[in-house]
């Protein structure tokens, strides 16, 4: 990748360095850049120049190397310029497509594999631009440094969904119940050692650097660590409810872009000027649907619709179990209208499809706002695409920044309306407490069960 | 230095911009020749008071004299009790919380671009809406369950708290304007990084406090403890640097403050450990309509000999000695005040120099800013409430009824049955207690 050029001039021996006039720039007044002779000053000036100027000052950068494999450009190579780039997008589209059908074959221990081998791509981009833009390569530590929180947080997040998820298999390890039990202290002592490492290489020259570089670290790990956790937790929810809400936004995506192509007339937004208003909406109606379909679709399998369980015996994960009433097929009154429509008076549906209508509004209204976070940010830091992963669609963060807001919509989405707490982590936190705490709440719950008729009353166990 | 930059300095609302090397830490340390200052707080009344005093002892009294009011104004609120402190301890966050955005507006110049302190102050009120929701239903679930507005809000929670963080999302957005798309992001980054530091830690501060007063004070007086020791051996016995960063910190400062706050942490703990008011966890009864501290006091609160290893024996002359179980934490609690709470007041100093400010503000005569005196206790309150979670208690027994009772049947059936079996193995339940 090609540096940011230097801009702005070296200070002279008179040490002021006078930036060009800057239009829209919000307050008046002089500018850290200017009169300073001080050596020390003269570094961080020049970032706070980066600042405060504004986006029109920095140069762009020269897209990087084109990395579309050879055989492809040897087959393209008769056609023309605009041909070529539509037929390369249309071969990686579907090739990433069959990828993840092949994936989802294998089952849900590659997904989760996958999910993070995503995360620690899309980390690794997001901190390559932070380290142009603030021309930071140089700085060793930072690197190790990121590097290491990402492995904090990551260590963390996967703690937590082991202990919950995999209870059986760690009440027989030894050394396992040690490290889920004080689980949380480990994870934070480990995220300490990183802050005071911070602190111990904080450089006299590079303060502001470092600390801009520290803050961009923890809102990408913010961003992109939460969200693939939480896609993970969708995930043993339930494949279903990690393939049709990624399928929505795809789906979105490509209706939206074909819709705005034949149709398109009107601008949606002006921070992405190819969007336009009938792509959205044409976008959104099918999305809806193909969001029905594929719900309806999926619905049947157990595979899909089974939360996602570590049987100790078998020693892997199982897809196995009785579906829930979201599964099952129901018959719904049809409202009147629909009725004349489609003649008919009741259908059958499974639950899930109403709410997978819910899932695809998000993804085709809300989602988009996430592509739009990510055009903006591409613009505000002048880059083309996040990187040059895949030929012809930029980075891995270019495919998924829609994804953004899908993952926690989904996650919160099963919290509040579908299921309650997870049981075997209930009873982990249950096995934890006093003995007397124990005895309590086992009186507790005998009366309630009793009182429900879940339990009859026994006289001898 | 030059006259220009005296004047870039006067220009700067609340902040100023000193030279690289004379910017201060936070420790308090009157300097020979104070740079100027923009605003001067002090009251006139302490003005006139010490006005034939020289200029270095002044400084001297006026933040002497702050910082005896600053104790006294604690006193007075955990004598006022938890709600009063909730309250404090919310404003505290507000305050800093503006502070450190009204750094980053100047910093990057942006305070005219009206939408960013909307959105600001916006995304402050989500994340608080979202943190205080999850106490409120953590600790006031009977109150919850009694009102049916409280019900709906509390069953659905997490999902109005990220519709509303959503709309903030979508607000900014649409605000991104063409020439200032940099500046934007910069100041969204800045406000979330800010309330991941500012609002996360009061949250814990809060957590810790309704597990009982004394979790709440013992950590905070060690860490103002810490850094009045550490500057009174410092003073007096000063010599080593410690780290470039805080010239004026020194290993003497360093260690003498460690040995002092563990034994007043061991001191005050023992004093503390006396009075139910402090020990007991925060709860909220429904009867008095109000906060009450009254329990039996749990085992770290009651009074155990304890056998004083052979070498320290001979030194005191005593066998056993009495000692609460939680003054040992509090040797924990302490060492950690002195070890790594300063790295919080280094990071404090760092942000300071980086951004070329001597205070965070202008709050406190002759201390600064709200920041200024919390930033040691950043990773303090963290610190406490992961002990707290792994030491000290397992997860609260009325939020796991809760749990349970919105579980399907079946899985109902087959916890109860697991606890029963657990239960029955460890004796805690035969055969005849089933029958009630």
């Amino acid at each position: 990748m090609l540096e940011l050029r230097h801009r702005g001039g070296c200070p002279g021996p008179g040490g002021a360095v006078a930036p060009p006039p800057r239009e829209g720039e919000a307050a008046g007044g002089d500018h850290e850049t200017e009169s300073t002779s001080d050596k020390e000053t003269d570094i961080d000036d020049r970032y706070g120049d980066l600042d405060s100027r504004t986006d029109s000052d920095l140069p762009e950068i020269p897209p990087a190397s084109d990395r579309t494999p050879e055989i492809l450009k040897k087959a393209l190579s008769g056609l023309s310029s605009r041909w070529k780039n539509w037929w390369i997008r249309g071969i990686l589209t579907l090739t990433m497509i069959s990828l993840f059908f092949l994936i989802i074959y294998m089952g849900s221990f590659m997904l989760m594999l996958l999910v993070l081998g995503i995360q620690v791509k899309c980390f690794h981009e997001i901190i390559t631009i932070g380290y142009r833009v603030y021309r930071s390569y140089d700085l060793p530590w930072f690197r190790t440094l990121s590097w290491y929180f990402l492995l904090c947080v990551n260590y963390f997040f996967y703690g937590e969904t082991v202990a919950d998820y995999f209870a059986t298999f760690v009440q027989r390890e030894e050394q396992l119940q040690f490290l889920i039990r004080y689980h949380r202290f480990i994870s934070f002592a480990l995220y300490l050692a990183g802050f005071c490492m911070f602190v111990l290489s904080l450089v006299k020259k590079h303060y502001r650097l470092q600390f801009y570089m520290f803050a961009w670290t923890h809102v990408t790990l913010l961003i992109t660590v939460t969200q693939s956790h939480l896609v993970i937790q969708n995930l043993f929810e339930g494949m279903i409810w990690f393939l049709v809400p990624i399928s929505s936004v795809i789906c979105n995506d490509i209706t939206a872009y074909l819709f705005g192509f034949f149709l398109g007339r009107t601008p949606l937004i002006k921070l992405s000027p190819k969007k336009t208003w009938e792509g959205f909406i044409g976008g959104f109606f099918s999305t809806v649907v193909f969001g029905f379909i594929a719900a309806y679709v999926l619905s049947k399998y157990q595979y899909f619709v089974c939360p996602v369980e570590y049987r100790s015996d078998v020693n892997s994960f199982v897809t196995e179990c009785e579906p829930s009433e979201l599964f099952q097929l129901r018959s719904y009154t049809l409202p009147l209208f629909l009725q004349a429509v489609l003649r008919r008076e009741t259908v059958s549906l499974y639950p899930f499809q109403i709410h997978s209508i819910a899932l695809s509004s998000f993804a085709s209204l809300i989602g988009p706002f996430g592509g739009f976070f990510a055009s903006g940010f591409k613009r505000a830091f002048k880059i083309k695409d996040f990187a040059n992963t895949i030929p012809g669609h930029g980075g891995i963060m270019d495919r998924f920044d829609c994804q953004y807001l899908m993952a926690t919509f989904v996650h919160v989405y099963i919290t509040s309306f579908i299921r309650g707490p997870n049981p075997s982590r209930v009873l982990q936190q249950l096995l934890v407490l006093q003995p007397e705490q124990q005895l309590n709440i086992y009186k507790t719950l005998k009366t309630h069960l009793i009182e429900k008729g879940i339990l009859q009353p026994t006289l001898k166990v | 230095m030059s006259p220009r930059k005296l004047s870039k300095a006067k220009e700067s609302e609340s902040e100023v911009k000193a030279e690289g090397e004379t910017a201060s830490d936070s420790e308090s340390r009157a300097d020979p020749a104070p740079p100027p200052t923009s605003a001067d707080d002090t009251p006139e009344v302490l003005n006139r008071a010490l006005s034939n005093l020289s200029s270095r002892w002044k400084n001297w009294w006026v933040r002497g004299i702050l910082t005896l009011a600053m104790i006294a104004f604690f006193f007075i609120i955990i004598y006022l009790g938890p709600m009063v402190l909730m309250m404090i301890v919310m404003c505290v966050q507000i305050k800093c919380f503006q502070e450190i955005i009204t750094i980053g507006y100047n910093v990057y110049h942006s305070y005219d671009l009206p939408w960013f302190r909307t959105l600001s102050w916006y995304f402050l009120l989500c994340v608080n809406y979202f943190f205080y929701g999850e106490t409120v239903t953590d600790y006031f679930f009977t109150l919850v369950q009694r009102e049916e507005p409280l019900r709906i809000l509390s069953k659905y929670h997490r999902f109005i708290s990220f519709t509303l963080y959503l709309t903030g999302f979508c607000m900014f957005v649409l605000s991104l304007v063409k020439k200032h798309y940099r500046l934007q992001f910069y100041m969204f980054g800045w406000t979330h990084v800010t309330l991941l530091i500012v609002v996360t830690q009061s949250h814990l501060v809060i957590h810790n406090l309704f597990e009982g007063m004394i979790w709440f004070i013992v950590p905070i007086s060690c860490v103002i403890c810490n850094d009045i020791m550490a500057y009174m051996f410092g003073f007096f016995f000063g010599r080593t640097p410690l780290i470039k960063l805080s010239p004026k910190k020194t290993w003497e400062g360093f260690i003498g403050g460690f040995f002092a706050t563990v034994v007043f942490g061991l001191l005050l703990s023992y004093v503390m450990s006396g009075y139910r008011c402090f020990v007991c966890p925060v709860e909220y009864s429904n009867d008095t309509n109000s906060f009450t501290v009254d329990c039996e006091p749990s085992d770290l609160f009651r009074l155990q000999e304890y056998t004083i290893p052979g070498v320290v024996q001979s030194a005191l002359g005593w066998k056993t000695v009495q000692m609460y179980p939680f003054q040992i934490h509090s040797i924990a609690l302490s060492t950690f005040a002195s070890l790594i709470g300063p790295f919080g007041g280094f990071f404090a100093s760092g942000f300071k120099r980086a951004f070329k400010i001597k205070d965070f503000a202008n709050t406190i005569p002759g201390h600064g800013g709200i920041m200024d005196r919390f930033d040691c206790q950043y990773l303090m309150a963290t610190f406490v409430n992961v002990y707290i979670a792994s030491f000290i208690r397992g997860p609260n027994p009325s939020k796991l009824i809760q749990q349970f009772l919105t579980l399907r049947p079946d899985q109902q059936l087959h916890i109860f049955n697991t606890l029963k079996s657990h239960l029955t193995d460890k004796g805690m339940l035969t055969a005849y207690s089933e029958d009630e």
